[in-house]
């Protein structure tokens, strides 16, 4: 319990993508899995690199478009239907082809909106805390610099060994992360 | 013999595409350039002027509307039968425009346009501008509009339903969504930008409010993941329903029987009309700012002339339908039909309609040489003569065939009076003053996609896709 101190974890600096890409293969294969990379922009295979292959959220995004077209479609018929019908010259009141706008704007509704909080809340935003932060150098991330953090819960992390690991990968810094 | 010297703008020759990116630039470059913009600690006296005369005349529509709330609308100019005037050639005028903005930012994304990355941030922050200045005009239009909600559906105590089967009320629900769909786009687009003023920012109350709105963004790999996912489905989501808003818009008139109005053409004519004035207007806004802030080496020419080439293309789509218009009045030997387009090339509104081919069919012709689209005034006047015509076909396409319908008992000419015309025009400093605001105070070209830019061109080489 006492074996680590009570920090977070290690974080690696890097100055360029492809630094930072390699760091996090290795990283990967050396076996630690509580790790993240942090990047000014999308770096493409990164996320597969520290293990992390698919998301969920087509599939939120698919059911919450689901949702708003079974709403949208289900409050014209009700409304023209059961709540308040309307004999126009013997029509039928389910005139779906007249629903069909207004279904379609409510799915595209829906969807825009479960793409967007499903986006947050998978990715746990907003957090105003978290323990990178404490790094001065990390203000760097969401400029010109790139990070590799190793987390202290990691069944494999020891301060020392890790540490001396992340500096056999970069030459730019290795700095203790306080919680 | 000297070695022949290698030259990074391989442009000047004309053989080779200018860059969508200057080259020489660094991650840190470009997010410090962009950034100065919005932290610089004094404001531009050109902003300071800028945005005084915009606020000066958004102040006019505000009098002008509260003017009207108190009087009612008799202080325009509509009458029975143009009961629809100003309020919605204003209304489709700064929807359309608002059209380029979402055409930018996902059809271009979705078709992996590099050239999009620079101007998308800007043209999305005129879509909701434009999106916001277009709701006005029919919510002042119902006469009394301090009960709008009842355009909304939810249990009242008088156990009234919208009507369903109404394209105004496919309206309410387009452009809501519109508005909604535009806004979410535009801020999950912003996410990673706020956290770089996060980071940036010296003055704590705004370091506070900008990281308040990143949300705790720190660039975490997963989080970019499922951000991109995010991202392109939205680009996916935005792309049809950009079509379906000025389809449902052109709905208003084509379900009606008016002659001139009920035309199966009226859909594509008018998602071709939204993409012709969005990127007029993106290049009218976009030449004066990328001069002011020196922005050339991030909005380059290729942007211009790119966009130049959209408008071309939009402004023939809309050529044709104007021909198709006049084909068919004839073809379908229906003298109401007739009537209506002979009306429009020799009625009172004449001038109007000939001032309309003027702009948006003859003068964008001009955009075939590549001399015009390369020189950046030219292309601006251009432009400005498209956003006159393209109000001028609303104008056309509602007040002609309003004004003389079936019975000649009824017809009735129309003017619009001052109150009219203070209404468009303060809504033109609403527009001009919130983008003001937006520039000082948010980045005006994405910086994180402009550093994924870096990357890409730089493998790419000068001159690359």
């Amino acid at each position: 319990m006492f074996r680590n101190p009570p920090i977070y974890g290690l974080l690696a600096e890097f100055h360029s993508p492809e630094e930072l890409l390699v760091a996090a293969h290795r990283t990967y294969q050396e076996g630690y899995r509580d790790m993240d990379a942090y990047s000014p922009c999308p770096v493409e295979g990164l996320a597969e690199a520290i293990g992390h292959h698919r998301t969920r959220l087509p599939l939120v995004v698919l059911i919450g478009g689901l949702i708003g077209c079974a709403s949208g479609f289900l409050l014209q018929y009700w409304a023209s239907v059961l709540y308040y019908p309307l004999n126009v010259g013997g029509r039928p009141l389910n005139s779906w082809p007249a629903f069909v706008p207004i279904t379609f704007e409510t799915t595209i509704l829906f969807a825009a909106l479960s793409a967007v909080l499903g986006m947050l809340a998978l990715n746990g935003l907003p957090t105003p805390y978290h323990p990178v932060f404490n790094v001065d150098r990390f203000a760097l991330a969401s400029r010109n610099r790139f990070f590799l953090a190793i987390e202290a819960r990691d069944p494999k992390f020891d301060h020392a060994r890790t540490r001396q690991f992340l500096e056999s990968l970069t030459s730019h810094g290795v700095f203790d992360t306080e919680r | 013999m000297p070695e022949p010297d290698y030259n990074p703008h391989p442009s000047e020759s004309g053989l080779v595409k200018p860059p969508v990116l200057e080259p020489g630039h660094t991650f840190a470059s470009v997010s410090d350039k962009i950034i100065a913009i919005v932290l610089a600690r004094r404001t531009p006296r050109g902003w300071i002027v800028g945005f005084a005369l915009a606020f000066l005349l958004s102040m006019v529509l505000l009098y002008a509307v509260t003017y009207l709330f108190l009087t009612g609308m008799g202080i325009w100019g509509n009458n029975i039968p143009v009961a629809w005037a100003f309020d919605i050639i204003n209304f489709v005028w700064w929807i359309g425009i608002g059209h380029a903005g979402t055409l930018i930012s996902a059809i271009l994304l979705l078709m992996r346009q590099q050239w999009r990355t620079s101007i998308n941030r800007f043209a999305e922050a005129m879509t909701l501008f434009a999106v916001a200045c277009a709701a006005l005009f029919p919510l002042i239009h119902l006469g009394r509009p301090w009960v709008f909600h009842w355009l909304f559906p939810y249990p009242n105590v008088m156990a009234l339903m919208p009507q369903f089967r109404s394209p105004l009320m496919w309206d309410v629900f387009a452009v809501s969504t519109y508005a909604t769909v535009s806004l979410l786009f535009w801020f999950i687009g912003l996410i990673p930008d706020l956290a770089t003023l996060r980071d940036r920012a010296k003055n704590l109350f705004f370091k506070k409010l900008y990281g308040i709105l990143a949300m705790g963004w720190r660039g975490s790999a997963r989080h970019w993941h499922r951000f991109e996912m995010a991202y392109l489905l939205l680009a996916g989501l935005a792309t049809p329903l950009v079509v379906s808003v000025h389809t449902v818009v052109s709905f208003d008139f084509a379900v009606g029987v008016l002659p001139g109005w009920h035309a199966t053409i009226f859909p594509p004519y008018f998602v071709a009309g939204a993409i012709f004035a969005g990127f007029a207007m993106v290049l009218t806004l976009t030449i004066p700012i990328r001069k002011f802030y020196g922005l050339e080496d991030f909005i380059t020419m290729r942007h211009l002339d790119n966009m130049a080439k959209v408008l071309l293309a939009a402004g023939l789509l809309v050529a044709y339908g104007y021909m198709m218009e006049t084909f068919l009045a004839w073809y379908s030997g229906n003298p109401f039909e007739e009537y209506v387009i002979a009306n429009r090339m020799r009625g009172p509104y004449a001038p109007a309609y000939w001032a309309l081919i003027l702009c948006n069919v003859l003068v964008p012709q001009a955009l075939w040489s590549q001399r015009i689209r390369k020189h950046v005034l030219a292309l601006w006047i251009v432009a400005m003569f498209v956003n006159v015509g393209m109000w001028l076909e609303r104008f056309i396409i509602i007040v002609t065939s309003l004004h003389r319908d079936f019975l000649p008992s009824s017809w009735e000419m129309y003017y619009a009076t001052i109150w009219d015309f203070a209404t468009l025009f303060g809504t033109i400093g609403l527009f001009l003053a919130l983008l003001f605001l937006f520039i000082r105070f948010l980045p005006l070209i994405s910086i994180f996609e402009m550093r994924a830019l870096v990357r890409e061109t730089q493998e790419q080489g000068p001159g690359g896709k």
